[in-house]
């Protein structure tokens, strides 16, 4: 069994998951919301790392995804009433697969896409989807949807992290998956062995859209507010920076990365008009210096950083 | 819509499209020389108009208030500061990384651009509140019938038209142009034949700036609220006029540039579209790179492995 190990982690998260969520009740709130955060940005992180750090295509459009995911998902539990809390993973779904829908909208176009206009392309997507959440009146245009039930709990959050973590890094790990490195070390040589770069851009787009759907999801319900300007292209730069900082194509070091980048915030708070010019700062110091992230402690190199 | 709503439209839509192709032409004049999208072009846009906000008045002392001299100087210098700026911007962050995969620059672009952006958007500095623009000239209406048209909206494609031809002169005509072309062309050829490739690089970026300068003071003499945001949604839109025209391409960048300008503006007229404003480059966009990758006057590139 070549993934039995991946395996046991993967129920051993989930597990710890489900038991955390049920002691979760003297938690403080304050404190349980940042933790529910962290577990959003991890999902977020690792579907963004399979497009942008193993497949090597540069995606802007992150926070649209997310978005896609999370009104419908939001916008299902609202018409559902009821009955909404036992379906919850059900609308959590939908929203993943609406998302990932949409990403092979994306993907398609991107085949003949490289580098930068791959980017400027996403980054479009992110925005058009923003521009028609603020034009839909049935969910709130841009005064945003409000009143999405609290279904959001820590057994959710981290049961997904952990089975977004799973399934992404058995994917690359498996032999299909080595396509993805194929195509992030040069998609010409990649092409010219026989390797169908087209499907595995696709495919990468398509899974990393659909985990960025169902983060969307947890995050509606976590917030119990959507707005469009909640997904707008900075939103976007947030989840690269994670990556970027945690070291394209490393899952441990990006999921540190989203971890520290979510909390630091928090506890700078009183210096929150400066986040932006750190993240910024962090941005080019890193790719001046540490173009393999801030967390990439093995001294192996690879020969293209990007 | 009848004729003359149509005129006034094309007309508008004429004023921010020479805008949009401005702004393009430094895109594509460093993409041509390095390949790569400057992301910062648009904050050095909004540093024109921010610079020219702080010259208004000093050159208004000296002589006297909405004189076309005092209002040349104004464009002059802030020009020249963003040439320095930009230039600057290439030494610090760009030139260390040339050697690096292009993702890698395009990176450092983005952080660059939010640098700037967040940097002027902090209370120390220029605060995120919009500030009211000064009127560096007179300014007239011209009534034709209906028809209104303003002396920014002559202005400013004059103006577009003007450094369009400058720009021409100095790519083909001049010994730094031809260098220029030759770094495009191939970076370590040139610099086998003799051409300061570093220093050709650092003008293209000066001039670039400069460009971007200009459009930023047009871009406030039509629209005058400035904030240290307010470069970003004409920077993204000139960029996919740049792409649209053929990145790389000068003609291209104006075509490109009028293209995007009176789309947005008919569609601005037109009720169930005009909320949808933001979305229409974007959308042109996608189209343009489907049908025609390399653009309307680009010519499509076979990579070299």
């Amino acid at each position: 069994m070549p993934f039995s190990g991946a395996k046991r982690w993967l129920f051993i998260g989930i597990a710890i998951a489900v038991l955390a969520s049920l002691s979760s009740g003297g938690m403080n709130r304050y404190y349980l919301g940042i933790t529910i955060d962290v577990g959003i940005a991890i999902i977020l992180a690792v579907s963004l790392n399979l497009i942008n750090g193993h497949t090597g295509q540069f995606s802007l459009g992150h926070a649209g995804f997310m978005a896609v995911g999370g009104y419908f998902a939001a916008w299902l539990s609202l018409q559902m009433g009821e009955n909404a809390k036992m379906l919850f993973p059900l609308s959590l779904l939908a929203g993943g697969i609406l998302a990932a829908v949409v990403g092979l909208v994306v993907g398609i176009p991107s085949l003949r896409l490289r580098g930068d206009y791959l980017a400027i392309v996403t980054l479009g997507f992110g925005e058009i989807i923003r521009v028609i959440a603020q034009n839909t009146e049935a969910i709130g245009a841009a005064s945003g949807l409000k009143g999405i039930p609290k279904f959001t709990n820590l057994g959710w959050t981290f049961g997904l992290a952990a089975v977004t973590i799973y399934a992404i890094t058995s994917l690359v790990n498996s032999t299909y998956g080595r396509g993805f490195l194929a195509v992030h070390d040069d998609e010409i040589a990649a092409e010219s062995s026989g390797i169908n770069t087209v499907r595995y851009k696709v495919t990468a787009f398509v899974t990393g859209a659909f985990f960025a759907g169902i983060a969307g999801g947890l995050y509606a319900h976590h917030k119990q507010f959507l707005s469009p300007t909640g997904f707008d292209w900075l939103k976007s730069v947030e989840i690269v920076v994670m990556v970027i900082l945690g070291g394209m194509g490393r899952t441990v070091g990006v999921i540190a990365a989203a971890i520290l980048l979510t909390v630091l915030p928090e506890l700078l708070r009183d210096f929150a008009e400066y986040r932006m010019i750190v993240y910024a700062l962090l941005i080019i110091f890193l790719m001046l210096v540490r173009p393999g992230g801030l967390f990439t402690l093995n001294l192996k190199r690879r020969s293209s950083a990007a | 819509m009848d004729l003359q709503q149509t005129i006034q439209q094309l007309i508008n839509g004429l004023g921010l499209g020479s805008i949009y192709a401005l702004i393009a032409l430094g895109y594509t004049m460093v993409y041509g020389v390095l390949r790569f999208i400057n992301f910062a072009h648009s904050d050095v846009l909004m540093l024109g108009a921010f610079a020219a906000l702080f010259l208004a008045p000093l050159v208004e002392k000296a002589f006297g208030p909405q004189s076309v001299f005092g209002a040349i100087m104004i464009i002059v210098f802030a020009a020249g500061i963003c040439a320095c700026i930009g230039m600057l911007i290439e030494f610090l962050a760009y030139r260390p990384l040339r050697k690096r995969p292009k993702l890698t620059v395009l990176i450092t672009a983005i952080g660059v651009s939010l640098f700037i952006e967040f940097t002027c958007q902090n209370k120390a500095v220029f605060g995120a509140a919009t500030r009211s623009f000064p009127k560096l000239l007179p300014e007239k209406q011209f009534h034709f019938g209906n028809l209104v048209i303003g002396s920014t909206d002559i202005l400013v494609p004059l103006v577009t038209l003007l450094l369009l031809g400058v720009m021409w002169v100095i790519v083909q005509k001049t010994r730094v142009g031809t260098a220029m072309r030759a770094v495009s062309f191939n970076q370590q050829a040139a610099s086998l034949m003799g051409v300061p490739v570093n220093r050709i690089i650092s003008f293209t970026f000066g001039l670039g700036s400069a460009l971007a300068a200009i459009a930023g003071i047009l871009y406030s003499m039509k629209a005058p609220g400035i904030e240290p945001l307010m470069g970003v949604q004409p920077g993204l839109r000139a960029f996919i006029a740049a792409v649209v025209g053929g990145i790389g391409n000068l003609p291209g960048a104006v075509i490109g540039g009028l293209l995007i300008g009176l789309l947005e503006t008919f569609a601005g007229g037109i009720p169930g579209l005009s909320s949808y404003r933001d979305a229409i480059a974007f959308g042109i966009l996608i189209l343009i790179l489907l049908f025609k990758p390399a653009g309307l006057l680009g010519r499509a590139t076979i990579e070299k492995v």
